[in-house]
């Protein structure tokens, strides 16, 4: 019962949040956080049954879980499906967002003393639609959750610096024009296969691949998502809109907004055009892997130029994406296993260092890099621990979880015969220690002015705070201890 | 009752389990460094209770879980293994004792970080030594990279900050290599075990020699930056910024060490002598560790500061010791093997006594020991005997050492670098006897008076390490056997192999 149902249960759960912190906003303003943890929280554990039951059904020999909406059956009605990888991404999704809503209370007070059951709301709706974005087997529901979540994230972004609405703007128009060109993309499909369903245009592409049509229909999908993954070079509207933003929506929407894109980066190169017959006529996913590998360079350059904290680490997820992408266009088990675990340390690795650089930014009321010095190891010894864990993930250093992803990646471009990608891996893993020592030492070594060690007071957040953030660092230690099983069953997920 | 096969896992842990003890206890000195010492010997007692083992060629241990898919974590002691282990944890009792005498002599700061990165890097260097495959190898060598970065910039000044930064560089960039490296060999062999004499997939695949050679440059630049092989050294005399106690047993023994350490490892348990000599890269080896030897040799005259004419001269050494796996005779892997020991236990003297010098004289330049023998007799009673051993002069042993590495270059009829042994060994003479000299029979100056020999924390553990390699000369077998087990490990790399 609950089986059959479970695909259908995370947006619903998700609405009925997003309208409760609405209707229980009007008199109670502060059950808006809880609530929306809560519900994030519910996701985050339907997602392991989700997880668990696909993974019983598949040792079973049974398929996905498919649920279609209105009792109308695919293709002609709209589908829910929930198989391996969707669970994976779930469980991403709804597990960070549940710890970063619940450590967004502490920063409400400097943030939205306006109206929090509106964000809140909005936080939901966003969530809501990068589930169904994960959840649906149509691509014209794809653009449809797609939508959903933009829209929210455009208002959560808005709120913020006096430059965020800008930033907004920007992202808004970028993300329309990303979203028109993926739902063009979808409408060529349509008019060359008569089909929106996924599983089912997975049996007419292979007859259509040597059309131009379909090469137009890609290209045009994977431009629009490019946009929404900022794969380079369409990340335009990304560093700008973390860096202005309020520091709860980019603790929320910098680890796992991207990463949806790239979900369905993987859905569509690897699933619904089962690419390896497509790139024996048109070396796409080549293409992608390059400008992947481009943009890793390419952030991690700009992530040491710059003075903000909160810019550095936009940029770093830029180049870190790239990492995602690149794994995914290499089309084979080893690098597409590494791109997965990379979506979950990345998630663990960004949502921890946007939480640090929140607390900063609640105490300091700044995340200007040029004014970090080693009195902030004493007044926030917690906080700079935690980034110090994400920080040696992140550079790619055992044990931590980060360097098993880039180990399966450097494995993956090795198989793939890429050799100016395996340099990139490398060479990307030097430029990230570049800028993060660059902090880590101003952290804990540079003198605040004068010529002894500070002897500020410790001045540390809530532990409300401090421990969100904690424990994701742990989990990045306990993944790197532990990646192996994970690894194999994500290696399974590659579609043969 | 204690299962033998967790023997491994335990001595890498007991120093981490004291990291957690020695912070806790942060506000009382004496119960911190009660803890580091209680995990020093413990260490030492597991190492040593392995040794019966190793001299029968076994190996103790094994995989014990999966690490990344298809490489295990694996723990093994071979007597390789054992062999630098042992060096390395015995090294630490003198070393904590030491450290006690010199941190508090000179009123460091943020003892406790000290102490408990301290701790860390033993842990990582004990793992390093047994490493099980080269996967559990980069693993440590990677910890121990970061464990000792918060020991070298500890004194947070602008120059330990500048050469902290300069260490991260090298030995990052090295790990990221050794890293490629495995990768490469992975995809093809699919699997990164250390086998006596070579993997046995490497001399049956099909592996072009032009990939070997690529494997084989990123791997040896890998372990050869912390080996400090020319033109990969220069990290280590700017490392000397570190307080002497970090000199002394990291850039002395552990970490330069890990290094020479797996140079063997890779040359001898991952490519295999054979398939070395086959591609020609031992010759590359030779040459690059023979230019260093000499070299390193002429740079150490040019220094005044005492601590930085050490760091040449381990430089120098370090490529003895390369350069005795790079003959690939018998007596070459076996001087080798004993030039680790050796130069440990003489280096660390050196070093010791240079420390001492600097908390109770405050000189750390060659040029202001006159007379200062006459002060300190013990500790430089000690240090004669340490730069004795380092040219090679019997019965101390590093004479014994290097007598091994020059019957190496004769059984492998390498006339040059048999010369140049003998031109670095009169070198080591040239730039450590003027430091006796100077001490012994120069006047001293008014600055002296009024100070004594360092306190007693500082000069036992040096008369100590002093002492033992006079007895490690004298007598190679006396209490741990190191001349047996260097013989085992050489048998074990020249007949156990599938080639």
């Amino acid at each position: 019962m609950i089986e059959a149902n479970l695909p259908a249960m995370f947006v619903v759960s998700y609405i009925s949040v997003a309208l409760l912190i609405v209707l229980a906003g009007v008199r109670f303003k502060q059950s808006a956080q809880p609530l929306a943890t809560m519900g994030a929280l519910v996701a985050a554990l339907l997602s392991i049954v989700g997880w668990i039951v696909v993974q019983a059904n598949t040792d079973a020999g049974f398929s996905a879980i498919r649920y279609g909406f209105g009792g109308w059956a695919p293709p002609i009605g709209i589908e829910f499906v929930l198989d391996g990888l969707s669970a994976f991404f779930l469980m991403v999704v709804n597990g960070v967002a549940a710890v970063v809503l619940w450590h967004s209370a502490g920063n409400i007070e400097k943030h939205l003393d306006a109206h929090p059951p509106t964000f809140y709301a909005l936080a939901s709706l966003f969530l809501l639609g990068l589930n169904g974005m994960i959840l649906t087997g149509d691509l014209f529901n794809l653009y449809v959750f797609l939508e959903i979540s933009s829209l929210s994230s455009y208002a959560l972004i808005a709120i913020g610096s006096r430059q965020a609405p800008l930033a907004a703007f920007r992202y808004l128009i970028l993300g329309t024009v990303g979203g028109t060109f993926y739902l063009i993309g979808v409408g060529f499909m349509y008019a060359m296969t008569g089909t929106l369903n996924m599983i089912d245009m997975m049996d007419i592409v292979p007859l259509l691949a040597q059309e131009p049509g379909v090469l137009v229909a890609l290209l045009l999908m994977i431009i629009g998502i490019g946009v929404k993954a900022a794969l380079f070079p369409l990340y335009g509207w990304l560093p700008e809109s973390y860096t202005q933003t309020n520091s709860i929506s980019s603790a929320l929407i910098a680890p796992i907004g991207t990463k949806v894109a790239a979900y369905v980066m993987i859905r569509i190169l690897l699933y619904v055009f089962g690419a390896t017959e497509l790139n024996a006529v048109w070396p796409l996913s080549d293409a992608i892997a390059l400008l992947a590998g481009a943009g890793i360079l390419f952030g991690s350059v700009m992530a040491i130029l710059q003075k903000n904290l909160k810019r550095m680490l936009a940029f770093s997820s830029i180049s870190q994406i790239g990492y995602i992408l690149m794994g995914v266009a290499l089309m084979n088990p080893l690098a597409f296993a590494g791109a997965l675990f990379h979506v979950l340390n990345h998630a663990l690795m960004k949502a921890t260092l946007f939480m640090v650089s929140s607390h900063l930014e609640h105490q300091e009321g700044s995340v200007d890099i040029r004014d970090f010095n080693d009195s902030y190891r004493v007044k926030y010894p917690w906080s700079m621990a935690t980034f110090t864990l994400a920080a040696i993930s992140m550079i790619g250093l055992p044990p931590m979880a980060g360097f098993f992803s880039k180990w399966m990646l450097a494995l993956g471009t090795i198989e793939a015969g890429h050799w100016f990608l395996f340099g990139v891996i490398l060479s990307s893993s030097l430029l990230n220690a570049v800028y993060f020592f660059g902090i880590l030492e101003k952290v804990y070594l540079r003198r605040s002015g004068q010529k002894e060690a500070s002897k500020d007071p410790m001045n540390e957040v809530s532990w409300g705070m401090r421990l969100p953030a904690l424990m994701l660092a742990v989990a990045l230690l306990v993944f790197g201890f532990f990646n192996a099983p994970v690894l194999e069953l994500l290696q399974s997920l590659f579609p043969t | 009752m204690l299962q033998i096969e967790y023997i491994p896992l335990l001595a890498v842990l007991v120093s981490l389990f004291a990291i957690p003890l020695i912070a806790l206890s942060s506000s009382r000195p004496n119960l911190r460094e009660a803890w580091t010492f209680i995990a020093a010997f413990i260490k030492f007692g597991l190492v040593v209770s392995l040794i019966p083992g190793a001299l029968r060629g076994e190996t103790v241990g094994g995989a014990l879980f999966e690490i990344a898919p298809g490489l295990p974590f694996e723990l093994e002691a071979d007597p390789l293994g054992v062999f630098f282990a042992l060096i390395a944890s015995g090294l630490w009792i003198f070393t904590s004792a030491y450290s006690i005498g010199y941190m508090r002599g000179n009123s460091e700061v943020k003892q406790t970080r000290f102490f408990a990165a301290f701790a860390m890097s033993l842990s990582s260097t004990i793992g390093v030594a047994f490493a099980g495959n080269l996967f559990t190898f980069i693993f440590f060598y990677e910890i121990l990279t970061l464990s000792t970065y918060p020991l070298v910039v500890h004194k947070e000044s602008d120059a330990a900050i500048e050469a902290a930064r300069k260490y991260l560089t090298y030995t990052l960039t090295a790990g990221l290599l050794l890293v490629a490296g495995a990768g490469l060999l992975y995809m093809e062999t699919g699997t990164l075990d250390f086998e006596a004499g070579g993997l046995a997939a490497l001399t049956t695949s099909t592996i072009s020699p032009g990939k070997l050679w690529v494997i084989f440059v990123l791997m040896f630049i890998g372990v050869g930056v912390k080996a400090g092989v020319m033109p990969l050294h220069s990290w280590l005399p700017s490392a000397m910024a570190a307080p002497t106690p970090v000199s002394s047993l990291l850039h002395a023994v552990a970490v330069v060490k890990s290094g020479v350490f797996g140079v063997l490892r890779v040359s001898g348990f991952v490519f295999g002598f054979g398939v070395l000599q086959q591609i020609g890269a031992d010759v590359v080896m030779m040459v690059l560790s023979a230019f260093t030897l000499t070299v390193a040799s002429f740079l150490a005259f040019k220094q005044d500061n005492l601590k930085r004419r050490l760091a040449y001269s381990t430089v120098g050494h370090l490529s003895y010791i390369v350069l005795g796996v790079s003959l690939m005779t018998m007596s070459g892997v076996l001087g080798s093997v004993l030039h680790i020991a050796a130069h440990a236990t003489m280096k660390i003297t050196l070093f010791f006594c240079a420390g001492a010098i600097y908390v109770n004289l405050h000189k750390d330049s060659i040029s202001q020991l006159d007379g200062a023998a006459k002060v300190m007799p013990w500790t430089f009673a000690a240090f004669t005997i340490g730069a004795m051993g380092l040219t090679g002069i019997p019965p101390i042993n590093g004479f014994f050492s290097k007598w091994t590495l020059a019957l190496g270059t004769i059984e492998a009829a390498q006339w040059i670098p048999l010369g140049l042994l003998i031109l670095s060994g009169l070198m080591n003479a040239g730039y450590f006897f003027p430091i006796v000299a100077r001490a012994y029979f120069k006047p001293g100056g008014q600055d002296l008076e009024g100070h004594g020999e360092a306190n007693p924390w500082m000069v036992v553990p040096l008369v100590s390490t002093a002492l033992l390699s006079v007895v490690f000369g004298l007598f190679p077998n006396a209490f741990v056997h190191i001349l047996d087990l260097a013989t085992v490990i050489m048998e074990q790399i020249f007949y156990s192999g599938g080639t």
